[in-house]
Parts: C-alpha cells; sequence; structure tokens
C-alpha cells in the first residue's frame, strides 16, 4: 500500500510498446460514430478471419473475392442471396424489436418454426379444400403464420409481464419444443410415405418467384427470389415507422431505455411486453411461413439453418435499426451462400462468430475515446 | 501506514496551479490554482457545472489536464488514473457509489486490492476494518451486507475504503446531497477527527452553510474560474460567498401572494401503505390540501415520504384507506388514472423515474402529453407538433440544450428539472406532488423551481411539496405537516410554526400520537 511504484491500470497495454494506450470516457457520442465503428469491427473481423484462413493453410484474398463473387457475382447468385436474406430480415426485424424495449428474445428460431407449421397446417390438415386458389390459400398461410408465430411468442412475454419469469431461459427451451414439435407432425401425421417430411405443398401455396415470370422477362428465368423478400421490406417500413412515429414505438422506447421513467408516464409495461413478443414471434412467424412457402414447399425438420439465431446478430450489427437490418440481413444471407461454396461448416460460421465478438468489442469505442500516450515522463 | 514523505517542509498537501481542461464546447477548468494545507477541510464551493468536479476529477487522476500542473506533498505528480492518485495517499468518494450490494462492507473494502491473494481470512480482515472504523468515528458493521445499509452508512463505507489505501487525502464530491441532516451531522464529525489527525480533506459544496460549519478556507468557482481563492471561512458572509458564488446577489425573501386556499383538491383518509420491504410505511395518513394551497410534509428522509409521493401518483398500492382528487378516487389506482386526474409528480429520482436519460429532450418532454393532440394523432405522434410543443416548453422554461434532440443525459442537474417542472406544469396539475424538487441544485436552480411551484400555487393547483431542508418548506409551505414514522405527527400553519418543536417532531422527540395545540412535550431524552 506504501508503494510509489505507479499503478498498472486497467487501460495500459503490454509495456513492450514505446506508447500506453488510454481509454477516457467519451461524453458525448456523434452520430457517424456507430456506422464507422461497425463497419470497421466488420473490417477487422474479416481481417482477423483472413489470417485465420492463411494459418489454416488457405489463401485469404482470393477467398473473400470467391466469397464476394459466389454471392454478389451474378444475377442468378444474388438471387440466391436474397432468398437468403429473406427469413434474416424478417427474424432479425423480430429480434430487433424486442431488443429495443430491452426484451431478449432468442426465441425467434422455435417462433419461426411454428409460424412454418402454421401456413403448412393451412394447406396439410387442411383448412382450405384443394385447389383453394392463391389469392386466398397465401394471405391465410401467412395470417396462420404470424398467428402462430405470436402466439409462440407471446408466452415468454405473458410468464415475464406477469410471473417475472426471465425470458431468455424461456425463449431458449421453447426453441428446442418448437423442434420437437416439427418433428412429431413430420414424422406422424403429416408424413410422407414414412419419409420425415410433408407432402409437397399444391402450387397454389407457393409464394410467387421471379422465375414464374420468365416467359414475360426471359432475364427473369431461373430467378428464385421469391415474394417474401417483399414480406421483409415492408416488415421493415412497419417496424420503423412503428417505433419512431408511433404512441406504441414511444411507449416501446421509453420502456426500453428506462422501465421506471416509463411506468412514472402511465404506461403498462407488462402489456407493452406481451404486445413486444406476440408482435415479434408474428414477424418471426412470418418468415417461417415465407420460407415454407417460398422456398422448401413444405414442412420438414430441416427448414432452418439457424436463421433465428443469425438474426441475433443481424439485428446487433443493425445497431437494432430496421433498414440496417437489411443490409446486415443481406450481407448474411451472402456469407450462408457464399459459406457453402467454400466449405460445408467450419469456415463460415467462424467468420459469423468473429463479427459478433468483434461488433461487441467495438462498443468500447462507442463508450469510450482510445489515446495513444508516449512512454516516459 | 504512509511513512511521512521525504520531502523537507512540506507546506501544502496539494498545489494545482494553472489547471485547464476542455470538454467539448466548454472550458471546464479555465487556469485554475487549487492548494490544499495538510490537516485542514477546505471547501470547494459553486454552482452546478461551475468546474468543481472536474478540477477534483483531475487532481484523482481520473481526467487529464490539458495544461497545468499538480504537486501532491509537494511532489510533482501526473495520475494516469485513481489507482496512481490512491498509491500518492489521494482518495476520492464520488457522488455516486461504486459498492457492491451482495458483499459485506470488509468484502468491498478490500476489492481490488493485491491482497489477500486467494483466501480470504473473513475474521482478521473484518477486526482490521472495524478497527480503522472505529479510529476514525465511522460507525458501520464489516459483516453487514452493503444492500442492508444507509446511503449514509454506504457512504461511510466509500471513505473506508480509501482509508484503508492510505489516503491521507480525501476528497468529497458533495457528500451531503444524499444524507439526512443527522447523518451529516455525523459525517462532520467524523472530517473532524480525521483532520485533528493529520488528514486532509476537500469538500465540494454548493451549500453555503454547511460550508461555513464545516470547512478551515474556502475556494469559489465560477464558470470554470476561481472567484475566490482559499480564503478562511471565519473571514466570509454567507452573502459574500453566495455573491462570489453566482456573480449576483441572492435575494432569501421569497415574494408570495396572500395564501387564499379554494375548495379540498386532494382528500387522503387513513391511508395505510407498506415499503418494499413489505414493512408497514405509511400508518394511518389524513390529510387535505385545497387548491391555491402549499403544503409542506417534512421529515426525516425515510419515514414514509417516498412511499406517500408513490400512493399519490398510482406508483404504490395503499393498503387502507382512501385518496381523492377532486372527489374521484385514484388510491390503487395506476399511474396512468391520476394522469387523468391531472395529478403531476416531480420526482425523487430524477434520472431514474422523471427522466429517460438516453432519450431527446423532445421525448422527455412529451411523457405526460404523448397521447393526447396536438402530439398525438389516434395512434400516431406528429413529429411537427411534438417539436413545436418541446421547442415552446425549452423557450418558456430556460431550459438549456443544444436543440431538442439532445439526449437528457447530457443536461445538468438543474436544467433536468426544470424539463420534469416544464412538462408536469404543462399537464395543467390539480394536485403536484413534489419530491426534493431542489435537492443537488444550484441557488439559480432553486429559486427557479421555487417560483414555478410558487406560480403554480397562484394557478390554483394543490401542492405537495416533501422536502428535507425545513428552511425550504417554510420559505414556500403554507401549512407543514410533520412526518415521523410513517404517522403525521404534527400540522402547523407556517407562518406560525416553530423550527424548535417541528425539528423536535421530525425526530420522534415527541409523542407521535397527536398534534393537538398545547400538548406538552415529551422527554427528548
Amino acid at each position: 500500500m506504501t508503494t510509489q511504484a505507479p499503478a498498472r491500470g486497467p487501460g495500459r497495454a503490454g509495456s513492450l510498446l514505446p506508447w500506453a494506450i488510454r481509454l477516457e470516457r467519451r461524453l458525448e457520442v456523434p452520430r457517424w460514430l456507430p456506422v464507422v465503428t461497425t463497419i470497421g469491427a466488420v473490417m477487422v473481423a474479416l481481417a482477423i478471419s483472413g489470417i485465420v484462413l492463411w494459418v489454416a493453410g488457405g489463401d485469404p484474398i482470393p477467398t473473400f473475392i470467391h466469397i464476394v463473387r459466389s454471392s454478389f457475382g451474378s444475377l442468378g447468385v444474388l438471387s440466391d442471396t436474397l432468398v437468403k436474406a429473406t427469413p434474416l430480415i424478417l427474424t432479425g426485424l423480430a429480434c430487433a424489436l424486442a431488443f429495443r424495449m430491452r426484451l431478449w428474445n432468442i426465441g425467434a428460431e422455435g417462433q419461426f418454426l411454428m409460424g412454418a407449421w402454421g401456413a403448412s397446417a393451412v394447406v396439410l390438415i387442411p383448412i382450405v379444400p384443394a385447389g383453394t386458389p392463391s389469392i386466398v390459400t397465401i394471405p391465410l398461410m401467412m395470417a396462420a403464420g404470424m398467428i402462430v408465430g405470436g402466439a409462440y411468442g407471446a408466452i415468454p412475454g405473458i410468464l415475464k409481464a406477469y410471473r417475472g419469469v426471465n425470458e431468455i431461459i424461456v425463449t431458449l427451451m421453447l426453441n428446442y419444443v418448437a423442434a420437437l414439435w416439427i418433428s412429431y407432425w413430420v414424422f406422424g401425421p403429416w408424413s410422407e410415405g414414412g419419409f420425415q417430411l410433408t407432402a409437397q405443398f399444391p402450387h397454389e401455396a407457393w409464394l410467387p418467384r421471379l422465375s414464374d415470370y420468365a416467359d414475360v422477362v426471359p432475364a427473369f428465368s431461373g430467378l428464385t427470389v421469391h415474394l417474401g423478400l417483399v414480406f421483409g421490406l415492408v416488415a421493415a417500413v412497419l417496424v420503423r415507422f412503428l417505433l419512431s412515429r408511433s404512441r406504441r414505438g414511444y411507449e416501446i422506447r421509453l420502456i426500453g431505455d428506462s422501465p421506471r421513467a416509463a411506468r412514472y408516464a402511465g404506461i403498462n409495461v407488462a402489456r407493452n411486453t406481451v404486445i413486444v413478443f406476440a408482435i415479434s414471434g408474428a414477424l418471426a412467424g412470418l418468415a417461417g411461413m415465407s420460407e415454407v412457402s417460398g422456398v422448401v414447399h413444405r414442412l420438414q425438420q430441416a427448414i432452418s439453418p439457424g436463421y433465428g439465431f443469425t438474426a441475433i446478430i443481424v439485428a446487433y450489427i443493425a445497431k437494432l435499426h430496421p433498414y440496417g437490418v437489411i443490409v446486415a440481413a443481406i450481407a448474411f444471407g451472402a456469407l450462408i451462400l457464399a459459406g457453402r461454396e467454400i466449405q460445408p461448416s467450419g469456415i463460415p460460421a467462424m467468420i459469423q462468430g468473429i463479427i459478433l465478438f468483434s461488433l461487441i468489442a467495438s462498443e468500447v469505442a462507442l463508450r469510450y475515446r482510445v489515446r495513444l500516450e508516449r512512454r516516459g515522463a | 501506514m504512509t511513512p511521512e514523505p521525504v520531502v523537507p517542509d512540506p507546506p501544502l498537501a496539494v498545489e494545482m496551479r494553472g489547471i485547464v481542461r476542455r470538454f467539448p464546447g466548454v472550458v471546464a477548468n479555465d487556469g485554475v490554482d487549487f492548494d490544499l494545507r495538510v490537516g485542514e477541510v477546505h471547501a470547494l464551493l459553486g454552482e452546478n457545472g461551475a468546474g468543481k468536479s472536474t478540477l477534483m476529477n483531475v487532481l484523482d487522476g481520473l481526467y487529464r489536464p490539458d495544461a497545468g500542473e499538480i504537486l501532491v506533498f509537494g511532489r510533482p505528480v501526473e495520475f494516469r488514473s485513481p489507482r496512481d492518485a490512491i498509491a500518492a495517499g489521494l482518495g476520492m468518494v464520488h457522488q455516486h457509489f461504486a459498492l457492491v450490494p451482495t458483499q459485506t462492507v470488509t468484502e468491498n473494502v478490500l476489492l481490488g486490492l493485491p491482497r489477500p491473494r486467494f483466501r480470504l481470512d473473513a475474521r482478521r480482515y473484518d477486526d482490521e476494518v472495524a478497527d480503522l472504523a472505529r479510529s476514525h468515528g465511522l460507525a458501520v458493521d464489516p459483516r453487514a451486507r452493503v444492500w442492508q445499509l444507509s446511503v449514509g452508512e454506504q457512504q461511510r463505507v466509500e471513505i473506508l475504503k480509501m482509508l484503508y489505501r492510505g489516503a491521507r487525502i480525501l476528497i468529497l464530491d458533495e457528500p451531503t446531497a444524499v444524507l439526512a441532516p443527522q447523518e451529516a451531522a455525523d459525517l462532520f464529525r467524523t472530517l473532524r477527527s480525521m483532520v485533528a489527525g493529520g488528514a486532509s480533506v476537500v469538500f465540494i459544496s454548493h451549500k453555503l452553510a454547511e460550508v461555513a460549519q464545516i470547512a478551515d478556507r474556502v475556494t469559489v468557482m465560477r464558470r470554470g474560474k476561481v472567484t475566490a481563492a482559499g480564503i478562511p471561512t471565519a473571514e466570509t458572509t454567507t452573502a459574500g460567498l453566495a455573491r462570489l458564488m453566482v456573480g449576483r446577489e441572492i435575494f432569501e425573501t421569497i415574494e408570495r401572494a396572500p395564501f387564499a386556499p379554494g375548495p379540498v383538491v386532494l382528500a387522503m383518509r387513513d391511508v395505510e401503505a407498506e415499503s418494499d420491504r413489505e414493512l408497514p410505511a405509511l400508518r394511518g395518513i389524513s390529510l387535505d390540501v385545497r387548491s391555491g394551497e402549499i403544503l409542506g410534509v417534512a421529515g426525516v428522509a425515510g419515514n414514509g415520504q417516498s412511499e406517500l409521493a408513490q400512493v399519490l401518483t398510482g406508483l404504490r398500492r395503499c393498503s387502507a384507506g382512501s385518496i381523492t382528487v377532486d372527489a374521484v378516487e385514484v388510491g390503487n389506482k395506476t399511474p396512468r388514472d391520476t394522469i387523468v386526474q391531472h395529478v403531476a409528480h416531480v420526482p425523487e429520482d430524477r434520472t431514474g423515474v422523471g427522466t429517460a436519460p438516453n432519450l431527446s429532450v423532445a421525448d422527455n418532454l412529451i411523457m405526460k402529453s404523448y397521447r393526447e393532440a396536438p402530439v398525438a394523432r389516434r395512434w400516431s405522434i406528429d413529429t411537427g407538433a411534438v417539436r413545436r410543443f418541446a421547442n415552446r416548453l425549452r423557450e418558456t422554461y430556460a431550459i438549456a440544450a443544444p436543440s431538442v434532440d439532445t439526449e437528457a443525459r447530457l443536461l445538468s442537474g438543474g436544467n433536468l428539472q426544470r424539463l420534469i417542472l416544464a412538462r408536469e406544469i404543462a399537464s395543467a396539475p390539480r394536485l403536484m406532488v413534489a419530491v426534493q424538487p431542489t435537492r443537488g441544485l444550484d441557488v439559480g436552480a432553486i429559486a427557479t423551481v421555487h417560483r414555478l411551484l410558487l406560480d403554480q400555487r397562484q394557478a390554483g393547483s394543490a401542492t405537495i411539496l416533501i422536502s428535507e431542508d425545513l428552511d425550504e418548506i417554510l420559505a414556500l409551505a403554507d401549512r407543514v405537516a410533520v412526518i415521523y414514522e410513517g404517522r403525521l405527527v404534527g400540522l402547523y400553519d407556517a407562518a406560525e410554526a416553530d423550527i424548535g418543536e417541528i425539528g423536535l417532531r421530525m425526530t420522534g422527540g415527541m409523542t407521535p400520537a397527536v398534534a393537538e395545540p398545547g400538548a406538552p412535550p415529551v422527554s427528548v431524552a
């Protein structure tokens, strides 16, 4: 306690360097800074990924070029990228909305599956007779997907609002319940000849794709991008409007920043918790509907490679901004698509992980000013 | 614990020369000189935003100065962090404590130290902490968990932390802001005994009375500069210090219109409520407040004042009794129901309850009006109307913010309170519940708050003013109610109130049963 030697503060880097890194708390965060740190974090993440690739014996630059080319290089792959981005936009919005109110909904995966199940039920139970035109079937499937997903999302909302149950645990666990629920139906009642998948949906239950119009516009031939993308874009606009221009959105932002201030302002926090969870679940459910109706055309176990989990990263990269979600979702759609080109698993997942860690680390730059100081004195 | 410094003839504990520290847009310290002698309490006086805390944060190593030099015990220092500062014998206790609520006092004191390395010999360290506490007159149980402690006790733990680390120079940033009068008196006694033992204390404050009471010398700052450097307190007058602090004369007397009470607005009958710990907090409160009347509620902190404000504003359930505003029951209703009845609330906790720190000034100003026209149009919010509404309030109430888009957390305490009052007054209150409305504010802001509350009285609203500052209550209130252990133990006309008697009732020195005039005082022992 009597030592006069300067203490080694947490902001000090290794003493081998001629200067020390110092962190100073920021009083104000300039508007441009979050954008810059986000881009910077992604660049750093790519650099680290490049090093790992290089150590593993790969050649990073061509690899990245290959990733870009195989996801944006032609109209065809761009379309495939957008197909992958579609469920990410919707689930990303689901997470971003809930996170705005500091509700940690990590159950978008489960809500996605339940939405897919609800949409499938419309044609598999069937609720509508065979041969019902698309104009009826599709909206019914959308409604079913959103209602089932929303109801599934409302469960953790109700438990949190009225019983104080931690929503992280409930949403996480419900993901497993949803996956088993799907398994039950595809192995059992809806199994197609004993295989673990259902019969293919009738064409009336397919979301229109660009390639459907190839006879009118030949360039659309082979393009798989479907109407679900429009759902995602419209949903982003609606969520943006909800958050910044509606009374409900004001309540969500206020609760998200200070639940006590919200209560003081006469806001019913419990009711908003349920509502936001339900909307969040409905968005994820719509993503599930869009995936079974636009891509898979049947219900089976492997309809999601973890869209609902990737959505968490997407929402964070977007800084919880609805339009940012679109950009981040497309970037991750590209990564998923290109990942298959490079390696079935491993490298793409690693890049995703490194990006997430870099982003979390970059939060420091938002809160602190980094200073380099000469040593000595 | 630390050997005497080897520097010959150490005349000063701290010497700061020409300190400059800039923040974006402001020069918080503009060439400030400050010195602290060994064995003195030196008050640093100034309004909010005068640069006091900045100067001491520079001294403590939290901020680096842009220019200037610092000597501690005659030795030039360049602290890079509070760790460096404490190593040189200099410790600061901030307004917001850095304690771990679930750990014991001893564990908090030891936190971050190199020893004990691995195994915690609890008894040995408990004894050490207890001895240290006793030797400085700091009454605190080393085995108690911090969450169980009152604010005053937590502050003692912070001081203990610094002493345990060998601090011989103690910087206290507005230490009395969170304390009840009795706790403040205890603190002053501790500080006296510490300086008698050779320690040196910097005491940051903006309260003239306590500076006169505790400090040997005083340095006054205004707008980043020193307006009076280290003058002996004995040679100062309250009025003179106030002038140096604000640069203008303060008019202690508040002009007010004669008391003209209207009909009863608030009626409470036998209201009971429990505290967060499910102990009785209000025990049969009955009172009326009329239109055009300010009822002051005097009491030592923790006697049910917070709960009283909460039951009136729907934030806490009553276990018994009724509360009506304009003859409409609001007891056990939601906060929303009280807002509909035009109950306005200036809460005790400005940053945690009264505002949402990361939302804009505009968003904070519409907290009570976002449901109605012109701000709302059905379920949407008219952003143009929000801006017009917010700008109008910002100008009317002189809220100093660069724009209404500025985040509320960047506002100073006085401006935050202006924002809250602006919002609450704009809701056309019938009943105004103001809790500690001027705590922690500077003289100028206090005058503004007082004027606004009196304007509301003039406009015919009923006001409940809950304050620990008896002078404030006597200056503003028409009637004074004294609360002690959840009961009303006295009700006086402010004009005829006897401070001594109120003080006695506040501290439970009189039978709590009644406020009958002429009841003989019971022994005060």
